[in-house]
């Protein structure tokens, strides 16, 4: 499997997603807190400290840009687990899930 | 092991009108044990609460939630196995927490924090060991079912260090059966000439294996792939086992969905003569004849499924979906793999578990906060019970079953 992390430092580097996670509004950003935990949660870990999938907690993600986190979670990983959440997530909802992933252990 | 003696009395001081018409003599009911206080366990069963590190105790007869454990970690993604007597329930936590809980005192016996993330477990044939599957640090590790203490740590070594480690079941003859997911491998380890596993490696498993099945017969193991389209075959009464591809190329050539749910082979069926098992990437059943593993047929679904189980006669089979079509259920009529039913249980409808003989279906509905019940003739809702995000159901059947 690729390291997760250089894909993520590579594609932060060459992701330009416009910031719109201010639009994300109290509801939907509840049920975006609750597909991370839980439906993320499924590889990631409900504490986001890997499984399956690699460990999301702030401590690891730090240093990566909100923006190329988002656009690993539209696009995916190709070659590995990690699917493309483009079907289901607006680049807004992307790009505020990030940042909840890069404040959440602050 | 006072219960189960005092539980046959009381049965037989029930049928105390029958014994003495037929002369003889009635049987006295242990002193100091209440009629109250005695009950068996065999129909009893645990929920998982994910989110709360709790399980409740369940009483199928009753359709209740009978108790509740908590202090068990971090119990996403959790599983469980039963101690042959059906009193312990030994649970995996996705925290690399292993603890086995009393149900009949609604308490935690032991608990021992044995890796730091985890998928799942079995325990031996002889009821003596238990064995976790673990990501980090990847390998099995086994322990004394009495106590938990470490009898044996099975580090997953491959060339690129530790794989992370999937579809651990026991096997008959003391042994361990799993997968390699970074090496693509499946290693038995067989317990039957002590505490020190003798190792079988075996390799040319396929890419990234995910999960896997063992029959119920315990002749089979059946590896997922996750990286490859098919599946892998091992039958155990060979020595050592030669891998053998099925399904090979089941998407042909086509490109997959996303996958937002990894399926799951725990409850890969055995219906009648045929196999169901969930595709990957695919809204697919695909179905397996049992003897040969060749394709005979495929059922379109709701969404992708990640459990396909067998009613435990394998009249039929129940399926359920990734996200976000996870609020549905279908079931199939195996014979004819028509889709006979669909339910919508609610959001995020999680795990199946059959009674022992399939008359009811218990699923929980995560977001819901619910068990639902429903009868698998009419498919009618019968009860449902509360509980805390629930995710899986175990029944202690389970304990007599290879596998579960």
């Amino acid at each position: 499997m690729p390291d997760w992390c250089a894909s993520a430092v590579l594609i932060a580097v060459l992701a330009a997603v416009p910031a719109l996670a201010g639009e994300i509004g109290p509801a939907r950003a509840a049920e975006l807190e609750r597909l991370v935990r839980h439906d993320c949660g499924s590889c990631h870990g409900m504490t986001l400290k890997g499984g399956l999938g690699s460990d999301l907690t702030a401590e690891r993600l730090d240093g990566l840009e909100p923006d190329g986190l988002a656009e690993i979670i539209l696009d995916g990983v190709p070659g590995t687990a990690m699917p493309p959440w483009r079907p289901l997530l607006s680049e807004g909802e992307a790009l505020w899930i990030a940042q909840y992933l890069l404040g959440a252990a602050e | 092991m006072d219960r189960p003696i005092s539980a046959r009395r009381r049965r037989i001081v029930a049928g105390l009108g029958l014994g003495l018409a037929a002369g003889i003599a009635p049987i006295r009911i242990a002193e100091g044990a209440s009629e109250r206080s005695l009950r068996g366990t065999g129909d009893l069963g645990i929920v998982v609460e994910r989110a709360s590190g709790s399980v409740l105790i369940v009483d199928q007869s009753e359709y209740a939630a009978i108790g509740r454990v908590e202090g068990l970690g971090d119990l996403s993604h959790a599983s469980a196995v039963f101690s042959p007597d059906q009193r312990y329930a030994f649970i995996f936590g996705r925290d690399g927490g292993l603890s086995k809980i009393d149900i009949l005192a609604q308490n935690l016996a032991a608990r021992v924090q044995q890796a730091g993330n985890s998928i799942g477990g079995a325990i031996s044939d002889d009821g003596t060991l238990v064995a976790v599957s673990n990501y980090e640090p990847g390998g099995v590790r086994v322990f004394d079912a009495e106590t938990l203490v470490l009898i044996a740590d099975i580090p997953a070594e491959w060339p690129g260090g530790l794989s992370k480690t999937v579809g651990l079941v026991d096997a008959p003859g003391r042994r361990f059966v799993f997968s390699l997911w970074d090496a693509g491998e499946t290693w038995i380890a067989d317990f039957s000439q002590g505490e020190v596993p003798r190792m079988t490696r075996i390799s040319g498993i396929g890419a990234n294996p995910y999960d896997a099945l063992i029959t119920g017969d315990g002749r089979r193991y059946i590896a997922g792939l996750f990286g490859e389209d098919g599946l892998t075959a091992l039958d155990l009464w060979q020595n050592p086992p030669t891998p053998r591809k099925i399904l090979a190329g089941y998407g042909r050539g086509e490109e997959k969905l996303p996958v937002y749910k990894m399926p799951h082979l725990e409850g890969w069926a055995l219906a009648g003569d045929r196999f169901a098992l969930p595709a990957i990437g695919r809204h697919e059943i695909l179905w397996v004849d049992a003897a040969s593993l060749s394709e005979i047929g495929r059922t379109a679904t709701h969404g992708q499924p990640v459990f396909a189980v067998a009613r435990p006669d394998g009249r039929q089979v129940w399926v359920n979906f990734a996200h976000p079509l996870n609020d549905t259920l279908q079931v199939i009529d195996s014979p004819s793999g028509e889709i006979v039913a669909t339910l919508t249980p609610g959001p995020a409808t999680l795990h199946m578990e059959f009674t022992p003989r399939g008359h009811e279906l218990w699923v929980s509905v995560r977001d819901a906060g619910r068990i639902d019940i429903y009868d698998t003739a009419t498919f009618a809702k019968k009860a449902e019970i509360a509980a805390q995000d629930p995710s899986g159901i175990f029944f202690t059947a389970r304990a007599h079953r290879i596998g579960l």
